[in-house]
């Protein structure tokens, strides 16, 4: 597969508006920038899934928390240290992807969507039912935790650090996917699934591979935000509406392409942070999103990304 | 065994009105093959059109859910054209996103302007004894006209011209183009009629059940599950989906913590696709 030159880009640009809150050691660039670096996780693993196989997962948000319950588990009750917990949470989620997926893969189009929905809200019950992860009132950490990264302030840049380290390494392994034999076995799922079948893609391992990938990301941003945020529960967890979001994401940035989910996430932050504190639009924000979300949808599918690319052909090496 | 009594009546009223919530999302996919995701701000918001016609006119939710029929109908007919006449024929995904933002439009310009506090109609119809419970009169009228509207539904589709040119469009578009059915038209009264059912169901629940702008999601999550039990796109199987699911939820309470329903509601969501995707009535 020949490879464009997206990633001398897009990693610089990654680079610098995370090192931007280091530098000027702001504590509120700090705070949006671990949120805007966190939808560029989500979004661009949701996209291996949505945009390359062209299954949509509408539940995703279900990895994002079983990783940050199964951290925290660890973190909480064992005392294993954020790294090796965020991995463990990480591969337990990618675990979980491919059992679930075993099941649900086998149903496509708008019965898949409707069945991740209901994976996502069946853990969700059983979670807020299980008396050892803390039922419906979650977990707490005791502030002790902390001092082994240095108290809690340091803790926090910890996380942040991390946090920039998992997002690069999703967004470089969503591209190095996207341009792979593999990807282009996930583009012919996309396209038309049997022809696929029929011209000897393994499509069943695929999809399982793809799923499991687009899973793996997520675990590891939901061990480290609730790391930083000290307490989880069900309702944060497995919020559906976090899950619409990294949809949204994706669309907005163009879906299938390896730069699109890092745009829309980035977009999609500035977007709502801007009208949550305008006074008329704050309680509007979720109106405005669905309308922006039905333009798209209408008008230009391919988001972003995709009319970009289709206004300017110069432009496709760059923006894959 | 007064308890066991209550519960299955209970169970066999509230299921009737799942059941009528969840024809509309049924007939909307058989017909359009479209997941409505809309589905639950257009109960929601069938509950606040009761909800003022109560409180600004007196009228009870039991009149005035003829009104409430009429503005669905019209209101889905538009909100076709606007969101989903474009995308009739694209990918799934397209469709699902489209309903999706129209809900994000509802619920968001219905927080904005009713607030996420709590309300309820209070009917005031007392309670009727049946054998030896006591049952709120609003939830037996609930449950009647549940099953009045579907009956109604089920006439229309099968004995009334428009009601087989739906169902034609449904086994094969361009086939009921061919024969000169007007898809365009049918699709757009297909889906009037869905959010029709949805916003009466939500106003008959209203009568029974507090409620918020955010409680249509709880019914739109129970409609899938309901379709899927019954299978979709069979209006009947929805029905009897609705009953499943109303005489779980009241019957299993008895004997477990309500916290488990849910986990049970969506395991059967999922164990039903994967074992039996075409319902429990379904063929195959």
């Amino acid at each position: 597969m020949k490879r464009g030159y997206t990633l001398f880009w897009l990693v610089p640009f990654l680079l610098v508006i995370s090192l931007y809150p280091v530098v000027t050691k702001s504590v509120i660039a700090r705070e949006t920038v671990f949120i805007i670096l966190m939808y560029v996780s989500l979004a661009a693993s949701l996209n291996i899934i949505m945009g390359y196989a062209g299954y949509v997962s509408f539940g995703h948000i279900v990895y994002y928390g079983i990783g940050g319950y199964v951290a925290f588990y660890l973190m909480h009750h064992v005392g294993v240290r954020l790294v090796p917990a965020m991995l463990v949470a990480g591969l337990f989620s990618a675990l979980m992807a491919l059992a679930v997926g075993e099941a649900v893969l086998r149903l496509r189009g708008a019965i898949f969507a409707i069945a991740t929905i209901g994976v996502n809200e069946a853990i969700k019950s059983l979670v807020t039912n299980l008396s050892f992860l803390g039922g419906a009132t979650g977990m707490f950490f005791n502030f002790k935790i902390y001092r082994a990264y240095g108290g809690a302030a340091k803790a926090i840049w910890y996380a942040y650090y991390v946090m920039v380290a998992v997002t690069l390494i999703t967004v470089v392994v969503s591209y190095f996917i996207k341009t792979s034999k593999f990807g282009l076995g996930l583009f012919s799922i996309r396209e038309d699934e049997d022809a696929a079948f029929v011209l000897g893609v393994n499509t069943k391992r695929f999809k399982s591979l793809a799923y499991a990938f687009s899973a793996f990301f997520p675990g590891m941003v939901g061990a480290v935000f609730f790391f930083k945020a000290g307490n989880i529960e069900p309702e944060d967890a497995f919020h559906l509406v976090k899950s619409i979001e990294m949809i949204f994401m994706v669309m907005l940035g163009g879906y299938g392409t390896a730069s699109g989910p890092v745009l829309g996430a980035l977009i999609y932050e500035r977007l709502k942070g801007m009208l949550l504190v305008n006074p008329l639009f704050k309680n509007l924000h979720l109106a405005i999103a669905g309308f922006v979300l039905l333009l798209i949808v209408l008008f230009a599918p391919g988001g972003l990304v995709g009319y970009l690319r289709s206004k300017f052909r110069k432009l496709r090496g760059v923006l894959e | 065994m007064e308890a066991f009594v209550s519960a299955l009546l209970n169970g066999v009223l509230l299921g009737l009105a799942y059941g009528l919530a969840a024809i509309g999302l049924n007939l909307i996919w058989g017909v359009m093959k479209v997941i409505n995701l809309s589905h639950g701000a257009f109960i929601a918001l069938g509950m606040f059109a009761s909800y003022f016609l109560f409180h600004s006119f007196g009228l009870s939710p039991f009149v005035s859910v003829i009104l409430v029929l009429a503005l669905g109908l019209v209101v889905g007919m538009v909100a076709y054209f606007i969101a989903l006449h474009r995308v009739i024929s694209a990918p799934e995904l397209s469709t699902l996103l489209s309903t999706y933002s129209l809900s994000l439009i509802i619920i968001g310009v219905g927080t904005f302007v009713f607030t996420t506090n709590p309300r309820a109609i209070d009917v005031g119809l007392g309670s009727l004894h049946v054998l030896g419970t006591y049952i709120p009169a609003a939830k037996v009228l609930t449950g009647v006209y549940s099953l009045i509207f579907t009956v109604l539904l089920y006439i229309f589709l099968y004995k009334t011209w428009t009601g087989k040119a739906i169902r034609a469009v449904s086994m094969n578009r361009v086939a009921a183009e061919f024969m000169g059915v007007n898809t365009t038209f049918i699709l757009s009264l297909s889906f009037g009629i869905g959010i029709a059912l949805a916003m009466v169901a939500g106003a008959l629940i209203a009568s029974v059940f507090p409620f918020t702008i955010l409680s249509g999601g709880v019914y739109e999550l129970k409609s899938f599950v309901i379709c899927v039990l019954g299978g979709l796109g069979s209006p009947l199987g929805a029905l009897v989906g609705g009953l499943v699911l109303g005489l779980l939820e009241n019957v299993l309470t008895l004997k477990m913590s309500v916290g488990y329903v849910p986990f049970i509601e969506f395991l059967i969501l999922v164990v039903i696709l994967l074992v039996k995707p075409s319902g429990l009535l379904g063929k195959e």
